[in-house]
């Protein structure tokens, strides 16, 4: 066990091999338009072409769904993906853009679609000629996701749908989108079922995609509208009323806690233009003055980064220490706090960030002498959105109590 | 150089961690330590040690003491990450022994070359205890700051005072650090030797001892010098990361045990219809609690196995790992107290004793805030003027 924890398993060494000739034989070329900070705010169709030629490539290079078996489309191997995805981040590539079906949608399909369902979905997915959205949210149910309300009604032997989605992240995008509705509406979360539908296609007929814009400025997400969509029962994963247990492998997976791990580029190389890690604070700080000296000659800043970068440090080697099984009590009590750390650190340090900047953190993305072309502020805002998307930070705290620590549950 | 992924615990490391976990929770509970330790509750009560030599006596027979010490003396040379396991068991276990205090001072000699360290190693190896002595009047964590200094050549003498020795009634033996005019020297004194005088402090924490130890023209034979010119302050600093890391493990442990006392308490009282559990502004930084214990142990796990595999990153993964230490030390330590209501505020309530020793620890080596100025200085270097 402790030598082969040690090591990469051949195949891994190999495969990582792979990666990087390929990568350095197969280098995007830069992009002439300018990217978003993440995916779910792409905004234009020829940053959505950009990015998507990218990922195709990236998977016809083997890069992408590593871990899934080739009939569907993946590369059979087994615990590769984290080799490409260090690879890919080390490399400095651009993103992929179709987060929502590589890190929701592909796992929930590979665990609960019927065998026909996953080979033909899931190889269009990860090369991103399908790009997916995650309808789950309502305007009555966020936290409270089994309050979900657009219903299902089994009309001979389709289904027709009914209500309204928001917050759906890429639907202006989307091929397809999963979708969690209601089959029974006297049962909590016994009457949820889980289906894939093909929204682009109904686009006018029965479904409408509206965007909705972020206090960034930028649009990303949407609300998706159904109106007596027809879709056929071949398109249903799991069975009927089982649709919170599907939804909980698409949570887990979300929130990085899952089995298989969501293919990742990361967030490209830090560029002039984007806002960095923890460490980059260290630089950032000699570049603004306070009280006559330089920010980082200031004690108070001083410490504030060191603590930003050792949260961050934290939770890098939490992420270690979460595959040594003879160092952990409770084999989901690290996996459990990745989002929630992940998300909290990153929206401190932008916090600190825009403080280290000063008056100059008051410039936006639309000003020629904005630092680092505004990407501070714009991380900072955007921050926000990881910390209430995909179960706000209270929720995950209610989580980690209650499966953890055994807590009384809370409404 | 790399790190193992593992952080370096692999089977032998976990069997060893296994096999101290078991033995302190047979023979170390903490009803035993509260009879032990806390028997006489008057702040004002004359100054004694309370341990049991007879855990002390198993622990060496079961070779945690050799578990530093490397193997050309007679020890194990197990790897750091070994010692930190231990170290979070023994902090799990609030544990009165002269356990931290001899790794520590073993941490420093270890780093000394030459047949008195040699020597010194095989007697810890043999289990006898031993403590390090040179800390200043003002508590300064600088290795170069004592206040005792040595004075002559071959056979020297020491004069001074130095403060906040580690469980020295538990030890057999004091490391000195003295300073002469070629800078701090290491040198081995017995705690009977004539001239040195132990003053026990009278501490806070009940889980340990303390004193002050005037050295009154002790005189120190070439046989006893371990470190002569800057040696010791050199081995000192050489020894730091693995001191702080130690330090951070003893505070994962108790962090750990006040976390699992505290979800016990807050799991079974009820108020207002509920247990205490229920309520979110219990529940949440409950579980802020085990976010932190649980960083501050994988920077522990990194700190020991960069110490061993990665020593140029060492010193800065140390001073993360106790940085955290001491976090989880505070906030664990406050929020155990107040989440068991006004039973957390006695003295037969089992929290103050790892409230107590938690403090200690914070302070032993160099605060959170210490360790953070440090590590800016490292990583982004000095303060310009
Ligand atoms: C950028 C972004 C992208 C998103 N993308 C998608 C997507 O693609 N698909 C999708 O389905 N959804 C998406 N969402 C929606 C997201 O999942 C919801 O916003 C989230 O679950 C919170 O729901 P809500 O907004 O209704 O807030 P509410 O549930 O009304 O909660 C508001 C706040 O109340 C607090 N709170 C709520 N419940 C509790 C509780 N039990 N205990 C303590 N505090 C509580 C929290 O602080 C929470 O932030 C996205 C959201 C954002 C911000």
């Amino acid at each position: 066990m402790s030598a082969a924890s040690r090591k990469e398993s051949p195949e891994q060494a190999e495969f990582r091999v792979h990666c990087r000739q390929w990568l350095s034989e197969n280098t995007p070329e830069k992009a002439t338009v300018r990217l978003p900070e993440s995916p779910v705010e792409i905004m234009t169709n020829e940053q959505m072409d950009y990015l998507r030629s990218w990922q195709k490539s990236a998977y016809e290079g083997g890069l992408i769904g590593c871990d899934y078996p080739k009939s569907q489309g993946g590369g059979g191997m087994t615990n590769c993906q984290p080799i490409a995805n260090q690879e890919m981040q080390a490399a400095g590539v651009p993103m992929l853009p179709n987060v929502i079906g590589l890190g929701m949608g592909a796992p929930t399909i590979h665990y609960h679609a019927q065998d026909a369902l996953k080979e033909r979905l899931l190889p269009l997915l990860f090369s991103a000629e399908n790009i997916w959205c995650q309808g789950f949210s309502e305007p009555g149910a966020g936290s409270d996701l089994a309050n979900v309300q657009t219903f299902a009604e089994k009309v001979g032997d389709k289904w027709v749908i009914n209500g309204h989605k928001v917050w759906t992240s890429l639907a202006h995008f989307a091929d397809w989108m999963i979708i969690l509705v209601r089959t029974d509406k006297e049962d909590k979360h016994n009457g949820l079922s889980y289906f894939v539908v093909p929204i682009k296609a109904a686009l006018g007929k029965g479904v409408t995609v509206r965007p909705l814009i972020k206090i960034t400025g930028e649009t990303g997400f949407n609300e998706v509208l159904f109106d007596n969509l027809e879709i056929t029962d071949d398109y249903r994963l799991d069975e009927v009323g089982n649709g919170w247990k599907v939804a909980m492998t698409t949570l887990l997976h979300e929130r990085g806690a899952g089995q298989l791990v969501t293919p990742s580029a990361g967030r490209g190389v830090v560029k002039k233009e984007s806002a960095g890690d923890a460490y980059s604070l260290m630089g950032l700080a000699k570049e603004f003055a306070r009280d006559g000296k330089l920010a980082s000659d200031d004690p108070v800043i001083r410490e504030e980064i060191m603590k930003a970068i050792i949260r961050q440090e934290g939770s890098k080697q939490d992420a270690r220490r979460s595959r040594v099984s003879s160092l952990c009590d409770h084999p989901m009590r690290l996996p459990l706090q990745t989002k929630l750390l992940m998300t909290e650190i990153r929206q401190d340090y932008a916090a600190l960030a825009l403080e280290i900047q000063g008056p100059a953190s008051s410039l936006y993305l639309g000003d020629d002498n904005a630092p680092s072309a505004g990407a501070w502020p714009l991380a900072y805002m955007n921050s926000y959105g990881m910390t209430i998307a995909a179960g706000a930070s209270e929720v995950q705290r209610n989580i980690l109590g209650e499966r953890i620590l055994g807590l009384a549950k809370s409404k | 150089m790399a790190q193992p992924k593992n952080f370096g615990f692999g089977e032998d490391e976990k069997m060893l961690r296994d096999t101290a976990q078991k033995f302190l929770k047979d023979n170390a509970s903490v009803d035993k330590l509260h009879k032990l330790v806390a028997g006489n509750p008057d702040p004002y009560r004359a100054i004694e040690s309370h341990w049991d030599k007879s855990i002390w006596d198993k622990i060496v027979e079961m070779g945690w003491t050799t578990v530093a010490v490397p193997e050309s003396a007679g020890g194990m040379g197990m790897n750091l990450t070994a010692l930190a396991a231990l170290a979070e068991e023994v902090g799990r276990a609030a544990l009165p022994s002269p356990f931290i205090a001899t790794v520590n001072a073993t941490l420093v000699v270890r780093e000394c070359d030459g047949a008195v360290a040699e020597q010194l190693l095989g007697e810890i190896a043999e289990g006898k205890a031993m403590t390090l002595a040179g800390i200043n009047k003002l508590g300064s964590w600088k290795s170069s700051d004592t206040d005792v200094t040595a004075k002559g050549d071959g056979d020297v003498v020491l004069n001074g005072t130095a403060y906040f020795v580690q469980d020295v009634a538990k030890s057999e033996t004091l490391i000195v650090r003295a300073k002469s005019s070629k800078g701090v020297g290491l040198y081995t004194v017995a705690v009977d030797a004539d001239g040195v005088n132990i003053v026990a402090d009278s501490i806070i924490d009940l889980t340990r001892d303390q004193a002050h130890i005037q050295f009154n023209n002790v005189k120190v034979s070439s046989a006893q010098v371990i470190a002569s010119g800057n040696g010791g302050a050199e081995a000192m600093d050489k020894a730091e990361p693995a001191i702080l890391t130690v330090v951070a493990a003893d505070m994962v442990g108790a962090g750990e045990w006040q976390l699992q006392t505290t979800v016990e308490y807050v799991n079974t009282r009820e108020q207002f219809g509920h247990t205490l559990g229920y309520f979110q502004a219990v529940k949440h930084p409950v579980v802020n609690m085990m976010i932190m214990i649980d960083q501050a142990k994988s920077l522990v796990y990194n700190a020991a196995c960069a110490i061993d595999d990665e020593p140029e990153s060492a010193m800065k993964f140390a001073r993360m790992a106790n940085a955290m230490g001491s976090d989880v030390a505070s906030f664990c330590s406050n929020r155990a107290i107040q989440f068991h209501g006004g039973i957390g505020f006695t003295w037969e309530c089992y929290l103050h004793l790892y409230t107590k020793r938690q403090k200690h620890n914070q302070v032993m080596y160099g605060d959170s805030k210490y360790q953070r100025a440090k590590l800016a200085e490292l990583l982004m270097g000095p303060v310009a003027a």
